[in-house]
């Protein structure tokens, strides 16, 4: 019984989750029913197509050297260095982690575009008309990818200090290495799984990014951006081509970063955090300027984004921040049926996709309990799958796997339905959603289904009474992330979406095209709470459970 | 080598005071140590003399040398950690040779002093492995060789025995009391276990509560107990309510007991070892056995007297079985009188 249900569950993932896949690899060699290799033969030598896969990589690659130092030195200062507000600067900068992508990209439009605060102000130091540069290319993509993903590396570095064991420090220190010594030494190396993760997180992230080359790429082509525009004009062949250069890039990615794996960090101690070390006077006061400074610094952008949303239209043209403020930008959202439509259908597209994807995962968690099970592993397989693949990626997929009718392969017309994005959000949480589940289920103790079994409950009992429970923390976690993920999508929405369905995030690019600002910003504000509402709501659960 | 010297040390965490003015000398080459149940005090003022915490008020000072405001940096004491704290990312060589890098030695006279240790250890030819594979005995020789290795001046122990299983406690606990009199190193050694400190420490420190209760050899200690805390942790002991006449005449269980009043007078704590007490046909104390312990060449019986209190009694196998009615008589000896807790 339980093994049929596993093979069901393969099943379903095999269709949802490899089949599109495959379909895009048939694509790109097979042109009009014909076998070719034209299509490759194409991206081979055209230089554009070239350039966009390099351009790719190098900017995966600078993303991950200057996003993990970043990240790294955030994280091992907050929580080795001593300054005041050292808690709440802590706190603050983990705050771009619940910044739904596309907002978190505008943001910087808001900042360092044209018409942004600090453009604005080096027009008035130097007397200008014109604004001094165009937020644009590599540098403006660099830029927000180094801001925006510094977040993983910090937050795993953290994570993993939280159970260095203080005794190694102390005995290093004992044994007469300075501070900087004994980071060097002993904290780096070991925290080296850890920054192999982030540096595999911002790797993905990076190749996979579609907001922030899309909105200020300019001419700076990468693939994510490369396969939207060759799909819409018509090259399918080479559009599949590009898609699956991406998708040997997060390969290779991963494939690096499985190298990089090293010792663990827990130690055989109490598990505490070490505590920072004790600074007095000129270094407490030195080392908490840095901090805040670089903390102000990177959440300046969505400072920015708060005041555009606040700011009367009109009132903010020729001065560094905006001289009348206003609620108007946040009332026309409420009243403008027009406006509140978006907000409804990515509310109820992302609560959709998140339960059916906490569903599945949650039924593939308890079919794959026993990971030494080689069915287990093919399970979990595939709910790792999506993770690897660009979210771009899986959007052109499922829209090639869903714009046919083939019953006997599971194809069906979903494309230019209502039901097509709350699929593809599905797919792209079930990752996050199957790691958390799978893990959280592997923490239970065996023995308590045996407890429950002694007592005479019967499987079904046991698992609604002991382990569901036991799981809900996880669980609430695991549907927030989805639903926030969902809810602030733009990289499948763009490809996907029709007039009826079209999400937040790509009224926000409409709103920004049409040069309402401040609308726009005031979408984004408002997506952002949604988010943390939600966050706030599962971590408030997994403290009451 | 050095001397180790506290004065008055006291240490509290928010408002709860850990370590209260605890004053101690230790002289060159001794081993003492710290002894206390959880909660004592006894790995805080560890830490304390390492330099991991900084005193509230009192003087700590390593060969006359006040070091109280000096960084554990600066200190530099060995140090053993109760998990050994070996760096996981490091062979055995590698942690042992870590604390050798200030002393500027080229590299063979760094690979030969690692050697030196890793022999004085019974650890020769470990130097390549992976800490990580190593059992836990062994582990504790390389945490020990590693804070060996730069020569400290005072070497450290935070319950060096604690993590290893008891059928291999009592070999490594000999080989580390011959290693530590053959380096001749002073040590001071934290453990919550009688036996250990007895078997290994030269003296001992009884702390409760943050407080220095006693310090002295373990024969001290046992047969002359300067608080009622003493009496009770090390060894065992029952604690009975006595009166004290003024001419001295201790009585308590309706016996008179040999023991110094000491001027104490009206109601007092006497507190009685099993071998204070004896079985007698006709004894004085009267009571029923309700447990007994056998620990093979005598067997502990506790009595409860008809007033509620309990007394262990030492005894043979045969001489009484649970629920009989026996009466006991004062060995003489082996028990001492305190003033009555309050007063």
């Amino acid at each position: 019984m339980r093994r049929t249900v596993a093979w069901l569950l393969l099943l379903v993932l095999a269709w949802l989750v490899v089949e599109p896949l495959v379909l895009v690899a048939v694509d790109a060699v097979r042109i009009d029913g014909m076998w070719t290799l034209a299509a490759v033969r194409t991206f081979l030598t055209e230089p554009n197509e070239w350039r966009a896969a390099f351009n790719s990589a190098w900017l995966a690659m600078a993303s991950v050297v200057l996003g993990c130092t970043l990240g790294v030195a955030l994280g091992v200062f907050t929580r080795l260095a001593d300054f005041p507000g050292r808690r709440v600067v802590a706190a603050l900068l983990t705050l771009p982690a619940v910044l739904p992508p596309l907002v978190g990209v505008v943001a910087f439009l808001f900042l360092y575009g044209e018409s942004g605060v600090i453009a604005r102000l080096v027009m008035l130091l130097t007397h200008s008309d014109t604004p001094p540069w165009r937020f644009e290319g590599a540098a403006a993509v660099l830029l927000i990818h180094v801001t925006t993903m510094y977040v993983y590396s910090y937050l795993l570095v953290r994570g993993a200090l939280a159970t260095f064991d203080p005794a190694l420090l102390e005995a290093a220190t004992a044994l007469g290495a300075t501070r900087w010594r004994a980071l060097r030494t002993i904290v780096l190396p070991l925290l080296r799984p850890a920054i192999g993760n982030g540096a595999l997180l911002t790797a993905l992230s990076s190749l996979a990014s579609f907001s922030a080359p899309y909105v200020f790429g300019g001419g700076f082509r990468v693939l994510p951006t490369q396969l939207v525009s060759t799909r819409l004009n018509g090259d399918i062949g080479i559009a599949m081509v590009e898609t699956l250069a991406l998708v040997v890039l997060s390969l290779t990615a991963l494939l690096l970063a499985s190298r990089l794996s090293g010792v663990g960090t827990r130690g055989a101690g109490k598990g505490l955090a070490p505590r920072p070390g004790r600074s007095r006077g000129p270094r407490r006061l030195i080392f908490g300027t840095i901090a805040w400074l670089v903390t102000f610094w990177l959440l300046l952008p969505h400072l920015s984004l708060l005041a555009f949303s606040l700011a009367r239209p009109g009132a903010w043209v020729k001065t560094v921040l905006p001289t009348a403020w206003t609620l108007q930008n946040y009332t026309v959202l409420v009243t403008d049926p027009e406006r509140w439509r978006p907000f409804g259908t990515s509310l109820w597209m992302a609560t959709l996709a998140a339960l059916a994807a906490a569903g599945v995962a949650l039924a593939v968690a308890v079919a794959a309990r026993d990971g030494r099970e080689r069915l287990s592993r093919w399970l979990e397989g595939g709910l790792a799958l999506p993770w690897a693949v660009p979210g771009t990626v899986y959007a052109i997929a499922l829209a090639t796997m869903f714009s046919v009718v083939q019953p006997a392969a599971g194809r069906f017309i979903l494309i230019g339905t209502l039901w097509l994005l709350p699929l593809a959000y599905l797919v792209r949480s079930l990752p996050i959603v199957g790691r958390a589940l799978v893990a959280a289920i592997r923490g239970l103790d065996p023995a308590l289904d045996e407890a429950a079994a002694s007592l005479g409950a019967g499987p079904w009992r046991a698992f609604v009474t002991v382990t569901l429970p036991l799981l809900g923390p996880a669980l609430a976690g695991a549907t927030a992330l989805a639903f926030v993920t969902g809810l602030g999508d733009f990289m499948t929405s763009v490809i996907l979406y029709t007039y009826d369905t079209r999400p937040v995030s790509l009224e926000i690019l409409g709103a920004i095209r049409d040069g309402d600002l401040g609308v726009a910003a005031a979408y984004g504000v408002a997506l952002t709470v949604l988010s943390s509402g939600a966050f706030l709501l599962a971590e408030r659960g997994r403290r009451l459970a | 080598m050095s001397t180790v010297r506290l004065e008055n040390v006291a240490k509290q965490f928010g408002t709860t005071a850990v370590v209260r003015n605890v004053s101690l000398e230790i002289a060159e080459g001794e081993l003492v140590a710290l002894l206390g149940p959880s909660g004592s005090g006894k790995t805080t003022l560890l830490r304390l003399i390492a330099g991991f915490e900084a005193v509230n008020s009192g003087r700590i000072l390593l060969d006359g040398d006040d070091v109280t405001a000096r960084s554990a940096l600066e200190r530099r004491c060995g140090m053993v950690f109760q998990h050994y704290a070996l760096f996981p990312h490091l062979t055995v060589g590698e942690n042992v040779a870590y604390g050798l890098a200030r002393e500027r030695l080229d590299r063979g006279a760094r690979e030969a002093r690692v050697t030196e240790v890793l022999a004085l250890v019974d650890l020769a030819g470990f130097e390549d492995r992976a800490v990580t594979a190593l059992s836990g005995g062994q582990q504790q020789r390389v945490a020990l060789a590693r804070a060996l290795a730069p020569r400290p001046r005072v070497l450290l122990l935070d319950e060096p025995l604690s993590n290893l299983d008891p059928s291999l406690r009592e070999r490594t606990r000999r080989e580390l009391r011959d290693l530590l009199h053959r380096t001749g190193i002073t040590s001071i050694l934290v453990t919550h276990e009688q036996e250990e400190a007895f078997d290994l420490a030269d003296r001992v420190v009884v702390l409760h509560l943050g407080h220095l209760e006693q310090i002295g050899t373990p024969e001290v200690l046992y047969s002359a107990p300067a608080t009622p805390f003493v009496a009770s942790f090390v060894g065992r002991a029952s604690a009975l309510p006595a009166t004290v006449t003024t001419d001295g005449v201790v009585t308590a269980a309706g016996a008179r007991w040999q023991v110094a009043a000491n001027g104490h007078t009206g109601a007092a704590v006497l507190l009685v070892r099993p071998e204070g007490v004896r079985f007698a046909a006709n004894g004085p104390i009267t009571g029923t056995v309700v447990r007994r312990r056998f620990a093979g060449a005598v067997v502990y019986c506790t009595l409860a007297l008809a007033d509620g209190n309990e007394i262990e009694v030492a005894a043979a196998a045969a001489d009484a079985a649970v629920g009989d009615t026996v009466r006991a008589v004062p060995a003489g000896g082996a028990a001492f009188l305190f003033a009555e807790p309050g007063r």
